[in-house]
């Protein structure tokens, strides 16, 4: 926090010191000042941006998980899937978000797609490695108790995964703002996305760079939200902490 | 009780077991010892049906059960508690796999052994000895014939394997279920067993079986008799000659 401080200070007076016009950088003051003078208007975007980013990232979260439930349980499923999985990965969102708009017009559901690509990879990933990572002895053990495979699944690879699901979620929770604005940008009437393009078009950099700051602002808060539901559902062991060999 | 009856089992083109018949009577504590790699986890994976037999058969109570999981009771060599359960839903954990667990019966076993304080606790927050002996009252909450027990203290410490050696006899003399014990150790398998069956190295038959005529309830003192001591000495024997036979 007080590095934070240090550099935002560093930044007011380098632009003070040089002169530098405000519509190229904008001082962390004048930023402040816009913030807090345009807040009502800025307000609703706000909320529409963490309304799209929350919807988006709860189906993103449930797409990820059932498709990384599948891919773990179904080998062939796995064999057919998990390369084409990889392969969509290095399709930039950004060349995408067009094609969407071309197919799905302008409403929600394209924006939606948008979000759920990049909050999905990151959840099925860290999911089937959780899934995996169950020790071969605590697997040997259900099979001499005489689990069946669903047993095996659900009572010990699935909450075995928990703290690795977490960190899925977590990473996901701070792509889902970042998607939120991509798709925002494509066009929409509210959002954080929509107010900074028209921020830029006017050349009210200091609006800008409020957008980027609540960009910031919001996924730290996402990401929190997501750390304390990780305290509540992960018993036994501290966050943060995947559950070790014993 | 427990029959084996002259089982065979090999894995490709190496023999693990040939022509292994031994039987374990009602309320009698069994032991079994090799050398290291002579087959003895493959015996257990055999009993609770978990690997398949090549020839011959396995009775408990007359009734075949190769190829059955869930039948025996069993305790492996590391605790195996789930991290997220707490010691009382770890201790039910076997039950619920088939019906309603009796959480009156977990509680009351977990009181006999001084572990109530800790229902609520969860594993990693209970030392080494403490998690085997969760891990015992495991299996004989889930309420089977016989229990099968895989060098439950070979992963301990010298003096919480003494102790839990005691803590062993003692809760069994009062419960007295059939027990089939594996181990590595000669003096554990002469404190704890009324008969012991020694194992050829691989392919694993019975090389000698000793009656071991302690009375119970039984005290330390017997390790310090001489009778103690000519058994290790004649189990030595038997083990060494296996050793170095070929």
């Amino acid at each position: 926090m007080l590095f934070i401080a240090f550099l935002l200070c560093i930044w007011e007076i380098s632009v003070r010191l040089a002169e530098i016009p405000h519509w190229l950088l904008p001082a962390p003051s004048r930023i402040f000042k816009e913030a807090t003078q345009s807040y009502d208007t800025f307000f609703p975007h706000v909320m529409a941006t963490i309304q799209l980013a929350l919807l988006g990232l709860t189906i993103g979260v449930l797409c990820g998980l059932s498709v990384a439930i599948l891919l773990h349980r179904f080998v062939f499923i796995r064999e057919l899937l998990y390369p084409i999985l990889i392969m969509s990965q290095n399709i930039p969102v950004l060349v995408l978000a067009p094609l969407l708009i071309i197919w799905f017009g302008f409403g929600l559901l394209p924006k939606l797609i948008i979000i759920c690509l990049v909050c999905f990879f990151p959840i099925v990933i860290a999911t089937m490695d959780g899934f995996r990572q169950t020790p071969a002895e605590l697997k040997h053990y259900f099979q001499m108790i005489g689990a069946s495979k669903s047993q095996l699944f659900w009572k010990l690879e699935w909450p075995y995964a928990y703290p690795a699901i977490f960190s899925g979620v977590k990473i996901a929770a701070t792509y889902s703002v970042m998607g939120a604005v991509i798709a925002e940008w494509l066009g929409a009437k509210k959002g954080i996305g929509v107010y900074m393009t028209l921020s830029q078009s006017s050349f009210r950099t200091d609006r800008v760079f409020v957008a980027i700051f609540a960009i910031i602002l919001l996924s730290l808060l996402l990401f929190y939200l997501i750390r304390l539901l990780e305290q509540l559902f992960v018993k036994g062991r501290g966050a943060d902490v995947t559950y070790s060999k014993h | 009780m427990l029959h084996i009856q002259n089982i065979d089992k090999s894995f490709d083109s190496l023999q693990v077991i040939q022509g292994l018949s031994f039987e374990v009577q009602d309320g009698e504590f069994v032991a079994i010892i090799g050398p290291s790699g002579s087959g003895k986890s493959t015996l257990f994976q055999l009993i609770g049906g978990v690997t398949s037999l090549d020839e011959g058969a396995i009775l408990l109570d007359g009734e075949a059960i190769q190829q059955q999981r869930g039948v025996i009771g069993y305790m492996p060599q590391q605790p195996c508690l789930l991290p997220w359960r707490t010691i009382l839903d770890n201790v039910i954990l076997v039950e619920e796999l088939r019906h309603k667990p009796n959480m009156e019966l977990a509680k009351e076993w977990l009181d006999k052994v001084g572990l109530s304080a800790f229902q609520q606790a969860y594993p990693h927050e209970l030392s080494g000895g403490m998690q085997q002996r969760v891990s015992f009252i495991r299996a004989i909450v889930s309420n089977k014939p016989i229990l099968c027990l895989d060098e439950p203290f070979s992963a301990l410490d010298e003096f919480t394997r003494l102790e839990m050696q005691a803590w062993l006899v003692s809760t069994w003399e009062t419960y007295r279920k059939s027990v089939l014990f594996v181990t590595h150790s000669i003096e554990e398998a002469l404190f704890l067993a009324d008969r012991v069956i020694v194992l050829t190295k691989r392919p694993a038959t019975v090389k000698a079986e000793i009656e071991v005529p302690f009375a119970r309830p039984r005290t330390e003192d017997i390790r310090h008799s001489a009778t103690f001591t000519a058994l290790k000495q004649q189990l030595f024997t038997y083990l060494k000659e296996e050793a170095y036979a070929d």
